[in-house]
């Protein structure tokens, strides 16, 4: 399953310096609670976790509900306290798994 | 005789209190959802208002999108932070919106998404902190589209 995510990270940021960060990833996050043109339900399809690591250690986690629109976007914030990689990790039904990381230079 | 009639007054006290019974069990239905995921989410702790800022447009025209922020005061230093933030909703299918675990190298409790909501209803957002307290805001919604609700067209 190819799924595109956008992700927006400052490429600089000074040492202890707080960023923002916002992640949009395509995905339907289908219900489950919708019927479809058969009368039959259709199968809950959403992404269930997202998961972020600053040079491997967890800055941030959320568990999704079907109640998060199609293309779950989120905003969150973090320190930046070193150079390195922040990786991105989602995960859903359907064995749905994507993975994207981004580079920050702390100054 | 003049027991016998019945006055105005009373009859709009009757049907008043008649009216209020009626809406209360639909009520404490609806609130009962939201009621249970908050506390299979924090346990028996205590919830009480402040800290938690939960802002959403007060209208809504289409419920399928819906931008949300939640935002809680804190100092989020390693003594005093932000555990976790939970958003619950009243009316949609499942009453759990997201669950958010925050440390310290957060740096501020602060985060945004976009949501579905099923129809107008009020939405709750519970911070958990580092010394166990919980904190909440609640906020109304007025949906014209209600997300959900529609079918696939072919």
């Amino acid at each position: 399953m190819s799924a595109r995510a956008l992700i927006n990270v400052p490429k600089t940021a000074k040492r202890g310096e707080v960023i923002e960060i916002k992640t949009l990833i395509s995905h339907v996050m289908e219900t489950g609670y919708r019927h479809g043109t058969n009368g039959q339900m259709i199968h809950r399809d959403i992404i269930t976790s997202f998961t972020a690591k600053y040079n491997g250690e967890e800055i941030f986690s959320t568990q999704l509900y079907p109640a998060i629109a199609a293309n779950p976007f989120l905003t969150f914030h973090t320190v930046a306290t070193e150079n390195g990689t922040i990786t991105f990790h989602w995960e859903g039904d359907n064995g749905f798994e994507v993975t994207e990381e981004a580079k920050i230079v702390v100054e | 005789m003049y027991r016998l009639i019945i006055t105005r007054r009373e009859v709009l006290k009757t049907s008043g209190a008649v009216a209020l019974g009626a809406a209360l069990p639909g009520q404490a239905d609806a609130l009962g959802q939201m009621e249970t995921a908050i506390r299979r989410v924090v346990g028996e702790a205590e919830i009480r208002k402040g800290k938690v800022t939960l802002d959403l447009p007060p209208l809504v025209e289409n419920g399928n999108t819906v931008p949300m922020t939640v935002s809680v005061d804190s100092p989020m230093t390693k003594e005093n932070y932000v555990k976790a933030i939970h958003v619950f909703n009243e009316k949609n299918p499942q009453a759990n919106v997201i669950s958010v675990r925050l440390s310290p190298r957060a740096g501020k409790a602060a985060i945004s998404t976009r949501m579905r909501l099923a129809g107008t209803q009020k939405l709750m957002a519970v911070a958990e902190m580092s010394d166990g307290t919980c904190w909440s805001d609640t906020q109304e919604v007025v949906v014209t589209l209600a997300a959900c609700l529609e079918d696939l067209v072919p």
